[in-house]
């Protein structure tokens, strides 16, 4: 493959508090507005506290979920009296760092994101686009202490709902397990640290580097699964097999056991091998998912330097 | 007073109550009183009329800890006699209701026995709370229970601290026990979590079934961890957080903390120590409702107490 070239990163986004109780973001944004933190070389930095309502009360959101409302539909729908605060909020934050889409946007956005499930470090990015993943790539390397993995959304831009897809090249990193509202140092220790590298790498980029080209593994979402319901209340009658609770990213095979009844049944996995993901995060159950299951795929990446003008 | 040769005579333990969601996003306790609200076959007993019981179903509801105030902490004398009705804090009201319906406390018609039902986010494995060191019905339970879970472990901790005890919902029953198993997130229910509540509860019931049949359970001692001091988050002039829970002292509830050893660590990653001046054992440890309430930790020094003989008067 022939070497990629992309344009001088020279402004990002660094978001904490898209969801108000995950708490290692809105913590390392803090700490960095503390410091007044706004250029670390060639890079320029904005630290953003994305929903300051759900921050200041510690939930997910006030009215709806702020990480689902950056599709276009919602960024171009027009604001009246019953408008929720978290779209009127995603509109706000496109034309600050966006818009989403144009040549205006900030170069790259990271969005920092905690989760209940037992997903270590993990990258999330909508397109197999290069930069994102040479980062990702990168921090691999450097971080061995934790697992890291990639996960993709196979969504196209117009309908990619969450705050990342304001930036020109964006990832969201997703970090667990954490309970909401609690702040673990060993899990903030590990987002700096991922920050850090990521801001590193820019700085290489910037400096002329090339990257070499290489192959990372991914996982792309292929479908949910809910848990069982009361077919009247709704009410889930079964929880996470402890077989399957906490093993995130290990292989489900058919026949294995996904849920456990109240009552003492065990739900069998029916269906192709799968790589279960985000099993048993707490916001989740409200939007009927226990888990998603992925594909892995293998992603190979050209190598990369900065155009020169 | 009993002397150390008799067996202490108590009233049967007829009437139990079974608290779930006194605290609404706390699910093991929600999903088993709600299975058991539906079917009550499992907390059967001979002689015991166990009722379940949803203490806050707004907060339930919403999948909150609370709506207004937190009922845990709502059952003060000064609550339960509150006139003001509706325009009370919503918890406050449940309060005075769920008086009425289990106590009034403090009188010969309250409930013989409540258990509520709790998780925390800290890795405190299964815990009894107990209120009183010198309620020797809930410590033979206590011990009772220990024993019929060995070798898994379920440790006590007793709460008597004149400043930092609190009024419980559980507090309006005779004999008032809590269960508390973590770690788990709220909102979330985990299997194993679920699992080990419920074994505890059925043991627990055996032995009022037992006691109420006759049986006689011989003096026995029982560990308890007494809650010494509440530890607080070190915080900058505008009260917000300097810094975490040390990854040291992070999921070590019940282990030893000895002076020096790391407490805290700044965001950039500074270590604070310990400065007592002994050793204490540290446990809710990392609680996420206790941000609010100024605590990191609270510290407990290990004591053995002594539970009378008992039988049923």
């Amino acid at each position: 493959m022939e070497s990629v070239s992309f344009p001088p990163q020279s402004s990002i986004a660094i978001c904490g508090g898209t969801h108000g109780n995950e708490m290692t973001g809105v913590y390392l944004v803090r700490e960095m507005q503390k410091h007044k933190v706004d250029k670390i070389g060639s890079v320029s930095i904005s630290t953003v506290l994305s929903n300051p309502r759900a921050v200041d009360v510690c939930r997910r959101y006030t009215e709806t979920d702020l990480n689902r409302c950056f599709t276009d539909a919602l960024l171009s729908s027009p604001i009246t009296d019953s408008t929720p605060y978290e779209v009127r909020r995603a509109q706000e934050l496109n034309a600050q760092l966006g818009p989403k889409g144009s040549e205006k946007a900030v170069d790259m956005l990271i969005d920092l994101h905690n989760t209940t499930a037992n997903m270590g470090l993990c990258l999330i990015f909508y397109t197999a686009d290069y930069l994102p993943l040479q980062i990702f790539k990168y921090i691999q390397n450097k971080m061995s202490s934790v697992p890291v993995r990639a996960m993709q959304l196979d969504i196209p831009l117009s309908d990619a709902y969450s705050l990342d897809s304001l930036g020109k090249h964006s990832f969201s990193i997703e970090v667990g397990p954490q309970p909401n509202g609690v702040l673990r140092a060993d899990i903030f220790n590990i987002v700096k640290e991922a920050v850090d590298h990521t801001i590193a790498w820019l700085q290489e980029f910037n400096s002329g580097s090339t990257f070499e080209a290489g192959e990372v593994e991914a996982f792309t979402v292929v479908k949910s699964v809910d848990y069982p319901r009361d077919p009247v209340t709704g009410e889930i009658s079964a929880a996470i097999h402890p077989q399957l609770q906490d093993n995130d990213f290990k292989l489900l095979k058919p026949g294995d056991p996904i849920f456990l009844s109240f009552t003492g049944e065990t739900v069998k996995h029916e269906g192709e091998e799968l790589y279960p993901l985000f099993v048993n995060e707490c916001a989740y159950y409200e939007k009927k998912i226990a888990f998603h299951l992925a594909q892995k795929r293998t992603f190979k990446l050209p190598s990369i330097h900065m155009k020169k003008d | 007073m009993s002397s150390y040769s008799n067996t202490a005579r108590l009233t049967e333990a007829r009437r139990v109550a079974i608290f779930g969601g006194t605290h609404g996003n706390e699910m093991s306790g929600v999903t088993l009183v709600n299975l058991w609200m539906k079917n009550s076959d499992e907390i059967q007993r001979k002689g015991v009329e166990a009722k379940p019981f949803i203490t806050n179903p707004k907060a339930v509801e919403k999948c909150t800890r609370y709506v207004d105030t937190d009922l845990n902490r709502a059952f003060t004398p000064e609550n339960l006699s509150a006139p003001g009705g509706d325009e009370l804090p919503y918890e406050v009201q449940r309060a005075q209701e769920i008086n009425k319906v289990f106590g009034p406390k403090g009188s010969p018609e309250a409930y013989d026995v409540i258990f509520d039902l709790h998780n925390t986010t800290s890795n405190m494995g299964c815990t009894l709370i107990l209120e009183s060191s010198k309620d020797h019905f809930n410590l033979q339970m206590m011990n009772y229970i220990k024993k019929a879970i060995a070798p898994a472990s379920c440790l006590v901790l007793l709460n008597e601290h004149p400043l930092l005890k609190y009024s419980t919902s559980r507090s309006v029953a005779k004999h008032p026990v809590g269960l508390e198993v973590g770690p788990q997130p709220q909102g979330v229910l985990r299997s194993n979590i679920f699992e080990a509540m419920r074994v505890i509860l059925k043991h627990a019931l055996d032995f009022i079934e037992l006691f109420n049949e006759g049986m006689e359970f011989p003096s026995c001692s029982v560990e308890v961890f007494r809650v010494s001091e509440r530890i607080d988050y070190p915080r900058d002039a505008n009260g917000n957080i300097i810094a975490m829970v040390h990854p040291n002292l992070q999921d070590c509830d019940w282990e030893p903390l000895n002076p020096g050893d790391p407490m805290f660590q700044t965001f950039d990653g500074k270590t604070i120590h310990y400065q007592g001046s002994g050793t204490v054992y540290p446990t809710f440890i990392n609680e996420a409702a206790y941000y609010e309430k100024q605590q990191a930790f609270v510290t407990t020094r290990r004591e053995t107490l002594v539970a009378s003989a008992i039988g049923k008067a």
